[in-house]
């Protein structure tokens, strides 16, 4: 909601070049289109212009022909179905007119349908370009953008913002240049006809741009304020239903119920004064189109008695004014329209200039295929904030095929050490290499291809089972996928499912107990036969037998590779080469298990924790 | 629609703003149609006997018609859309008032992201209905059936061939809608799954990084993205026929209207004059005719909106019971109390227990053991079976339930503030407080040290709009809040889960200080905070598995003693 009214005042900013020019050279893939649509927009102006002319044509040359020669528009369509070798007078010419009307009503449709076929191609390819774009940023942005944006904003950037640009192209500035042109048209004719009636009725669209003027900038505001109004009511509403116990439990149904009379009521007149402005502005709007016609009566009319303008006439010039305000309007909307587009786009552009800190170096070393799996911590240190430091020197190695177990309190920096050994951050001071080699000096991509990782949380996306142990390579067989699954323990459940391996997946693993998720996860890991593999085991409990297969299943997944474990299972830290005891932030002690317990310090306290754990689940 | 006499309720409490809305809308509708008449006037004296005053006269009378008009239409306006906006205002604060008052049963049940889409979203498609769609409704009826008449007086003949095209454009309007809204529908599932697997990749991003399977995200997403660029063209394209269409419909109209009236003037039948008249009438009925189809629209969400709103309604709020008498106290008796949500499992099982006056009772167990759930009921956020739970010796069922708020004051596990100044969320505890006191309950709780870090102390605003309090800053002024409530119980629910042990100590003498005849009930995994109590309390699964003084348990040698060592290697690991 906070994000809501930061982005209304963020409305209000004025024209950008830059950003405009960045905007449209969006559209630079799809000028074929853009050209189109200018093309058939153009002839479709002309032929909706055609039919004030052609009415006009008939009075004067069907309806109520005069002596002499036809004059203006008369004239013209008169010479035109000359051309076409038909009389241009009495009931021929009548159906040749009306059939002329027809047809210019069949080409309006036909263009139009073009014109609005190829914008919505320009305006969705636009806006699905934006969409990859963003999309293959995010995959290469920094984990820390991620720590520091909330879902919810990034997804916006996605889909609110990418929609905001959509009216820009499809009904934004095509038909923006299709209304100068109906404009320019109508113009044109009527100084063609006549130019002091012409006058005459152009100058009613000087008050009509004052009044619409007034009207765009009036609506906006209030505009603005209802939203403001409208965001306080909905997060009053939202912070009362969340905290509805404490209302309910301290009696203050009344008080609240008061206070949202308040805000609601605010919401309420900032709505009637942008009413005020609507009611204002379309009644005006009918009263000066009204003004031009009397004008083009009282004016014509002296002149048809004077004899210098034709019945026809008139009536062209009548319905022609009618079409002025239409485009008008139309205008000012494609103002608000473009506002908004550059507000939307100045924060997806924010987005795709944000340049990943964690990349590949210009010249990447190559990464060891296969890593033999070695990892050496050096005098590491690290915060995720400059001024608040996670790890204070951290060093330890592990030999290929070793298994390293990390204990300690929670934010002791056991995860933060997983997280830079996949280099999802860059250390502040000392170094983490792989294989001998500095982990910023690889391709980050292809360095990680080499691990295997267990997160705390099972992750598991919606798809089968066969594809989330996969993670959806279609390059990787079906018989990797299968052997893993049965050898984390998975194949009494996949039997008992109809579906087996194909079995799908709602959100988040939805369908799976806890324990069978882990064991997913497992296999996920697993069917890549990492050389490193990283395991962050989950702290939920589960009932004994399950306990049993994961632990079997730990065993399989540590053995013949280098491990390091975020441990909480008593079985896990047991078998580990080495365990390292963090607290806040240093590594404590570190051996093996008999060691440490001999030892009898903080170790030897949580493992006695860990068995008071053990107890009670059991 | 359901609940309909509910929706006709809000209208009929403003006859009057209807009655003079629709009637200044068709007066400007009949004052605005006139105007053709007059254009064929000057036409015709044109053609008979030109006099320039006449014509002068006509444009005069032209433009105070339209004046006339504008002025009625702002009216209609106002009044129309201004009732849809009370009609709104009262429809929200209606439902919010309804919401205040539904059993914390239903709101536990219910999902605050759902009643929130049907307070705001809903509430505001059934406003279009009611706003715009009603004002437009009424303008296409008054000014098609005003405009045909006139036609039909210009020209029957005419007028039949003039409303040829309306079963056209109506069958179109009908086959695009239908079509439109499947394909809509299309879009929105497929937007929907097109979010779901952004989010999901955005949500697993480590794991995605780690596996490095950033190319296949790719490849996948830009499978759903051309799919859903190829269902919005589905729909662009059937936007790039309808409107033309519905155009192209209504210009065929104008041709044929033309070439049959050309034949009738040319047989003598129709005047140049009376064609003139009949084509601007013809133009007004443009706009109603195309805005039909968006009134429908606006009705057909606005009924289906109005009935997810109607849902709400439909369940049944606590009954309205008084807040005067006197306060509920003496001793506090459960007997025999089994529970389960739902038709869960039993959560508490066969619990009894006596609470006498000014007792501290400590509830201790595992995750999950009951003890919330206990207290729950106790607060009747959740309802006890009659007859299991006695206050006073009156059933606590039959006891007034504004009353038992008044006797018992809670910090629950979840604190919870009001972006408001911190102020303003303690005095929830006891509105109308004085100042004095309000400081007084803030410095019991200790918050005392950190008011002095605030920018403006007590008046500093928190939450959402204001500044982000630690967890143990909450508990603190939620604790505030209930002290300030003064209640004869107090029921601490795992209260300084976030407040540091040394702390909490000093925060409890300062409580049991002031207690006095109070009964206090709390929730807590610290050593420290048990040993305060009068007796312990052990549920294991739902029973109560150990009752006893602190001492009395450890030296027992039970459930309790367990839990008890296991806290202290606890505190050490975290200590070190």
């Amino acid at each position: 909601m906070a994000e809501q009214l930061a982005e209304d005042e963020a409305q209000g900013r004025g024209f950008d070049r830059g950003l405009l020019r960045r905007l449209f050279s969006l559209a630079l893939p799809y000028r074929g289109y853009a050209g189109g649509a200018l093309v058939v927009l153009f002839l479709e102006s002309v032929a909706q212009l055609a039919g004030p002319l052609l009415t006009g044509a008939a009075i004067d040359l069907v309806f109520s022909p005069k002596a002499g020669p036809p004059e203006g528009g008369a004239a013209f369509v008169g010479r035109f179905l000359e051309t076409l070798g038909l009389e241009p007078r009495g009931a021929p010419a009548l159906d040749a007119i009306a059939g002329l009307y027809l047809l210019s009503v069949l080409a309006t449709f036909g263009f139009m349908f073009l014109m609005v076929e190829w914008t919505s191609r320009m305006g969705q390819g636009v806006m699905f370009d934006l969409r990859t774009r963003i999309f293959g940023n995010l995959q290469r942005a920094d984990v820390a953008l991620y720590d520091r944006t909330p879902v919810g904003r990034l997804m916006t950037r996605l889909t609110t913002d990418v929609d905001a640009l959509n009216e820009l192209f499809t009904s934004g500035f095509v038909s923006l240049l299709g209304d100068l042109a109906v404009l320019g048209g109508i113009v044109a004719i009527l100084y063609a006809l006549d130019p002091t009636l012409a006058t005459i009725t152009l100058g009613v669209l000087i008050p009509m741009a004052l009044v619409t003027n007034w009207f765009r900038k009036g609506a906006r505001d209030t505009y603005r304020r209802v939203r403001v109004r409208i965001a306080r009511v909905n997060s009053f509403l939202q912070e009362h239903l969340s905290g509805i116990a404490v209302v309910q439990l301290f009696r203050r149904e009344e008080a609240a119920q008061g206070s949202f009379r308040t805000v609601n009521d605010d919401h309420r007149v900032a709505n009637l004064d942008s009413i005020f402005y609507y009611a204002v502005f379309y009644p005006a709007l009918d009263f000066l189109s009204a003004l031009g016609m009397a004008a083009i009566l009282w004016w014509g009319g002296g002149e048809v008695i004077q004899g210098t303008m034709t019945i026809g006439a008139v009536v062209t010039f009548l319905q022609y004014s009618k079409r002025f305000y239409r485009p008008l309007m139309d205008l000012s909307e494609k103002y608000n329209i473009l506002q908004a587009a550059m507000a939307s786009s100045e924060r997806i552009f924010q987005l795709l200039d944000e340049a990943p800190t964690i990349a590949a170096p210009p010249s990447p070393a190559p990464v060891p295929r296969p890593l033999r799996g070695e990892i050496e911590f050096d005098h590491v240190r690290f915060g995720y904030k400059p001024d608040e430091e996670v790890l204070k020197g951290v060093s330890f190695r592990a030999e290929p095929g070793e298994t390293i177990a990390l204990v300690g309190a929670t934010g002791s920096g056991k995860s933060t050490i997983v997280s830079l050994l996949l280099r999802f951050y860059d250390v502040t001071k000392g170094a983490v290499r792989v294989d001998g080699g500095d982990v910023r000096s690889f391709d980050p991509s292809a360095f990680r291809d080499g691990f295997g990782i267990v997160l705390q949380d099972t992750f598991l996306f919606t798809g089968t089972i066969a594809e989330n142990v996969a993670f959806f390579d279609p390059a990787m067989p079906r018989e990797t996928v299968e052997r893993a699954c049965f050898d984390v323990g998975l194949g009494p459940l996949l039997k008992r499912l109809p579906d087996g391996l194909d079995t799908k997946l709602t959100e988040r693993g939805g369908g799976l107990s806890v324990g069978e998720k882990q064991l997913v996860s497992f296999a996920r890991a697993l069917a890549r036969d990492p050389r490193i593999l990283i395991l962050d085991e989950a702290t939920s409990s589960v009932d004994p037998e399950t306990e049993a297969v994961i632990e079997k299943a730990v065993d399989r997944l540590l053995s013949g590779r280098t491990s390091v474990v975020v441990a909480h299972r008593l079985s896990t830290i047991v078998r580990a080469d080495r365990i390292l005891v963090l607290s806040h932030g240093e590594v404590r002690e570190s051996g093996t298990h008999a060691e440490l317990l001999a030892k009898g310090g903080l170790y030897a306290r949580l493992y006695a924790l860990q068995l008071k754990d053990r107890e009670a689940a059991a | 629609m359901k609940d309909f006499s509910r929706f006709l309720s809000y209208f009929s409490r403003r006859p009057k703003e209807y009655v003079l809305g629709f009637g200044t809308m068709a007066l400007s509708a009949a004052l605005f149609l006139a105007m053709p008449r007059l254009v064929r006037h000057i036409l015709e004296s044109l053609e008979k006997d030109p006099s320039p005053r006449l014509i002068a006269l006509s444009c005069a009378v032209i433009l105070g018609l339209a004046a006339a008009d504008s002025i009625l239409f702002f009216f209609t306006r106002r009044i129309l859309i201004g009732a849809s906006r009370d009609v709104e205002f009262e429809m929200r604060e209606d439902l919010f008032a309804h919401l205040l008052r539904l059993p914390p049963r239903w709101h536990r049940k219910s999902r605050v992201g759902d009643v929130m889409s049907r307070a705001v979203n809903d509430l505001s498609a059934v406003r279009m209905m009611i706003g715009p769609g009603i004002m437009q409704a009424a303008n296409t009826i008054v000014v098609g059936t005003i405009a045909v008449t006139l036609m039909a007086f210009a020209s029957p003949a005419l007028t039949l061939v003039a409303l040829a095209i309306l079963p056209f454009v109506a069958v179109a309007t009908q086959v695009m809608g239908k079509v439109t809204h499947r394909r809509f529908t299309a879009i929105q599932e497929f937007f929907s799954e097109i979010s779901a697997s952004a989010q999901e990749n955005i949500s697993g991003v480590r794991l995605v990084r780690a596996f490095a399977r950033e190319a296949t995200e790719e490849r996948r997403f830009d499978a759903k993205n051309r799919e859903f660029r190829k269902r919005n063209l589905g729909l662009a394209r059937l936007n790039a026929l309808y409107f033309p269409m519905l155009q192209a419909l209504v210009g065929a109209g104008f041709a044929a209207v033309l070439w049959v009236g050309g034949r009738k003037i040319l047989a003598g039948e129709l005047t140049v004059p009376r064609y003139v008249e009949f084509n601007l009438y013809l133009m007004e009925l443009v706009w109603p005719a195309i805005a039909l189809g968006w009134v429908v629209n606006l009705w057909q969400r606005g009924s289906a909106s109005w009935n997810r709103m109607a849902e709400l309604w439909a369940a049944e709020p606590l009954a309205a019971e008084s807040a005067d008498g006197p306060l509920p106290g003496g001793t506090l008796e459960v007997k025999g109390l089994t529970f389960s949500y739902d038709d869960g499992p039993p959560v508490l099982r066969n619990v009894s227990l006596a609470v006498e006056p000014g007792t501290t009772v400590a509830l201790v167990g595992r995750t999950g053991s009951g003890k919330s759930t206990l207290l729950n009921i106790l607060l009747r956020l959740e309802e006890p079976p009659f007859g299991t739970i006695r206050l006073g010796g009156r059933d606590l069922r039959e006891t007034p339930l504004p009353l038992l708020r008044r006797a018992l004051v809670a910090v629950p596990q979840e604190t919870f503030l009001f972006s408001d100044t911190l102020a303003a969320n303690i005095a929830i505890g006891r509105p109308g407080a004085a100042r004095a006191e309000i400081e007084h309950a803030a410095l019991e709780a200790g918050l005392g040290p950190d008011l002095a870090t605030f920018p403006k102390g007590l008046e500093t605003i928190v939450g959402e709009r204001g500044i982000t309090l630690s967890g143990g800053q909450k508990q603190r002024t939620a604790l505030a809040r209930a002290l300030l409530a003064d209640a004869p119980f107090l029921v601490l629910d795992d209260a300084f889960s976030s407040v540091d042990t040394e702390t909490e100590e000093k925060i409890l003498e300062a409580v049991k200080a002031r207690s006095g005849t109070r009964t206090v009930f709390l929730v807590s995994h610290r050593l420290s905070t048990i040993q305060h109590a009068d007796v312990v309390i052990v549920l294991e699964r739902g029973r109560v598995a150990e009752t006893g003084t602190h001492e009395e348990l450890l030296r027992a040698g039970g459930l309790y003693a367990e839990l008890a060592e296991r806290q202290r290697l606890s505190d050490e690991v975290e200590a070190a």
